[in-house]
């Protein structure tokens, strides 16, 4: 029984010290997540109003013709994926990760990768897919810097025609507990105007051309787009990781309860034991 | 004198959300006077200053870049990054300045980089000057 009860025991330290750990991760990824979303309220002024004058835009540009928002025949598809640098946050890659799996389906020789985190490079590398680029460790503090990066290369991948659609796989942030997977096409940025809206009928100048407008626009909305769903992204994946790491540290407790109470079972009944051997004893000397 | 809504929105937060009387940017093509029922027009900004009158009083913010939108309804200015000029960081600004010097300076980079370090130093020079005039 003493052996029972030592196992127990060191099973509960055990159990004990990695909920210190997961408790220890939960505080830093809410700390993490508070100025995630600080940043994200600034932010999404700033992504719907660019949303909003590109969508004004190009209801107004009937008759401009212009290679990024015409469509063409896809041969190759680009697809940016975000995900995050470390694990231990749920579901939260794996979500990304399927959600892009799916919209690539079968298409996996016509697809090319611009991996952001590391989660998304180490999948799709070992997996045989091509990768045109890949943008580690700036998910958790993303800079409009990187995003326009990004931004670039895939703009200058589609002028180039080595790839002819861009599609953008992110999460949104709804709230601290839930998230979506999302995609969003930047390029052509045609499909953001055939929403069902009312033609619009003002006008609009361009200076100095409306082509060297819109090949000015269009790219600054590509960026702009990427570093809006990095921004949601790297909220989404503190916020997973909050929540992961708070059920790990309540079934941590729950584990530790049982094992308590198995502890002292064990420990009454090698009392108990015990105490039937002195009382055995003594009977036998009787 | 009449007003209009005028909004200046960066990638980090809202600038600028008021009625104003006029702004002055500056285009690509020169600068540019906005007063009320201006035309529907969209056009590239420069690296420049901005004056923006309220008030009877005029206004000064550097900013780097970025777009106009003149709608009926609102005047969207939207760029990279603006200051008034007490935020700026005049210390960071010369750093900044030296060290795009240099870069245009050593010569051995790729065009693409030599344009980079031309568009840090005018954004250097940009804040150096709006800074300065206050």
């Amino acid at each position: 029984m003493p052996q029972a009860m030592r196992d127990i025991k060191r099973r509960i330290r055990s159990v004990t010290n990695t909920k210190k750990i997961t408790k220890a991760m939960e505080l830093v990824s809410s700390a993490k997540l508070r100025k995630a979303r600080e940043k994200l309220e600034n932010t999404r002024p700033y992504f719907n109003t660019i949303v909003r004058s590109i969508h004004d835009i190009l209801a107004s540009t009937d008759g401009i013709r212009h290679p990024f928002i015409e469509k063409r025949e896809i041969k190759k598809s680009a697809y940016i994926v975000l995900t995050s640098d470390r694990g231990l946050a749920g579901g939260y890659n794996n979500n990304v990760i399927k959600l892009a799996e799916n919209l690539i389906n079968d298409k996996k020789d016509t697809s090319t990768i611009i991996a952001v985190g590391q989660k998304a490079r180490d999948y799709y590398s070992r997996r045989g897919y091509e990768i045109s680029g890949e943008f580690l460790h700036i998910s958790e503090t993303p800079e409009y810097y990187d995003a326009a990066s990004i931004g670039n290369l895939v703009v200058e991948m589609y002028r180039e025609k080595r790839v002819d659609e861009v599609i953008l796989v992110y999460t949104h942030f709804k709230s601290s507990i839930s998230f979506n997977p999302k995609t969003l096409k930047l390029l052509p940025a045609e499909n953001i105007k055939d929403d069902n809206e009312i033609k619009r009928t003002t006008l609009i100048d361009y200076e100095p051309s409306p082509e060297e407008v819109l090949g000015y626009l269009i790219p600054k909305y590509v960026q702009s787009a990427i570093y809006g769903a990095m921004i949601e992204s790297s909220a989404s994946e503190q916020g997973a990781r909050r929540n992961a790491m708070k059920n790990a540290t309540e079934n941590a407790e729950e584990m530790i309860g049982d094992l308590k109470l198995s502890y002292n079972r064990a420990r009454q009944a090698s009392i108990t034991q015990e105490i039937a051997e002195i009382v055995a004893g003594s009977e036998a000397l009787k | 004198m009449s007003k209009f809504m005028l909004e200046i929105v960066t990638p980090d937060r809202k600038f600028f959300e008021d009625e104003i009387e006029m702004v002055i940017v500056r285009g690509r093509e020169g600068d540019l006077g906005i007063l009320r029922d201006h035309t529907p027009l969209v056009t590239p900004l420069d690296i420049g200053r901005i004056k923006i009158k309220q008030n009877g009083e005029f206004k000064e913010a550097a900013i780097a870049g970025g777009y106009v939108e003149i709608a009926k309804e609102k005047t969207t200015i939207i760029t990279d990054s603006a200051e008034w000029p007490g935020e700026i960081d005049i210390n960071r600004a010369q750093e900044a300045k030296k060290r795009a010097e240099e870069r245009i300076h050593k010569k051995t980079h790729s065009e693409i980089d030599i344009f980079r370090a031309e568009m840090a130093l005018r954004k250097a020079l940009n804040r150096i000057n709006v800074a300065g005039r206050d």
